[in-house]
């Protein structure tokens, strides 16, 4: 599908879908926020709609912008080739959103990654706990940016 | 060693007599010798440094021409680790216990800026080690980022002449 028929599309199941134009949208893939309560209900249609069929969850990460966490999702769909990035605009205080791991099972690796690195709560995660880090590390997220850690960090 | 030229750098004088010759050496300069110049390296490369690194084990460079043989995939049978790339706080007590599975003797040599000074990773990073000599004793540090492979072979003889010499790290520290 092309882009803008896929803007169509996308606009049809979710109209509170805001678009990113311009400098935005720099990677050249169609990118769209949303809130992330409406995540779990939009994402199952992504998937499940036969003219979209985005079957394949191939990034999901997070971004800290000191005011606030980015959940980021790359799909794409391995019968169409067409891709979408979906972002969702969270609280830093209190990170939470809905886990898609019931949706693209890789999901569940990915989002223990970053509830390790950013302290993302997902909900209804089957097995939310870390993955690369040792024991002792839970609640510290160092990807945040105001991380710190007096014995293995050295500021400049 | 041997000043005379055209002679093999062999530990010792060679006389010769009537229907023969004889060889006179010291034992501990036979032992480095053939030490030196068989030094079975591990099979350890954490980055882009292991690359340089393959590079230099295959056939352009090729360190088997300095008694580099063959990369052993088991510590039981190599005799210097290069450490190749960069060695996070997880990846330490796994090379420590690398090194210390190594039979003696047994060399080590840091290449490039990661195993020498955590290198690019030294600031503002939560888990990346500020030098391999943290953990295990260096031989030899190799700079670049990452090394090319005359660098690492350079690093390679400098082993082999430190261990000719005889010393060990401790008494060449002295010796300064």
């Amino acid at each position: 599908m092309l882009p803008e028929e896929l803007k169509n599309k996308l606009t049809e199941i979710l109209p509170s879908a805001i678009f990113e134009e311009g400098a935005n949208a720099s990677s050249g893939w169609l990118t769209v926020n949303i809130e992330p309560t409406e995540l779990l209900a939009f994402a199952g249609k992504l998937r499940n709609d036969p003219s979209l069929h985005f079957n394949y969850l191939f990034c999901l990460t997070c971004i800290d912008w000191k005011t606030h966490l980015t959940m980021v999702y790359h799909f794409d769909s391995t019968e169409f080739r067409h891709v979408l990035v979906v972002k969702a605009k969270l609280d830093r205080t209190k990170p939470e959103i809905e886990s898609v791991s019931d949706i693209w099972r890789t999901a569940e690796f990915h989002e223990r990654e970053v509830y390790e690195m950013f302290g993302v709560n997902f909900l209804n995660h089957p097995d939310l706990r870390l993955l690369i880090l040792p024991d002792g590390w839970e609640g510290k997220n160092p990807m945040r940016k105001d991380f710190e850690d007096a014995v293995n960090m050295i500021k400049l | 060693m041997s000043e005379q030229p055209n002679k093999p750098e062999f530990p010792g004088e060679v006389h010769d007599l009537p229907g023969g010759g004889v060889v006179l050496s010291k034992i501990d300069d036979l032992i480095n010798w053939a030490r030196s110049n068989s030094l079975w390296p591990l099979t350890f490369a954490t980055s882009c440094c292991g690359i340089e690194m393959m590079s230099t084990a295959s056939a352009k460079y090729d360190f088997s021409r300095f008694g580099f043989e063959v990369a052993r995939a088991t510590p039981r049978q190599a005799d210097v680790i290069i450490i190749a790339g960069t060695i996070v706080n997880k990846m330490a007590p796994v090379l420590k216990r690398l090194y210390d599975q190594m039979g003696d003797p047994k060399y080590v040599i840091a290449m490039g800026a990661c195993a020498i000074s955590g290198g690019p990773f030294f600031y503002n990073t939560y888990s990346v080690v500020k030098g391999a000599d943290h953990v295990i004793p260096v031989d030899v540090y190799v700079a670049g980022c990452p090394p090319r492979p005359e660098a690492l072979l350079h690093a390679l003889i400098s082993l082999q002449e430190k261990i000719k010499m005889g010393m060990t790290r401790e008494q060449i520290k002295e010796k300064d």
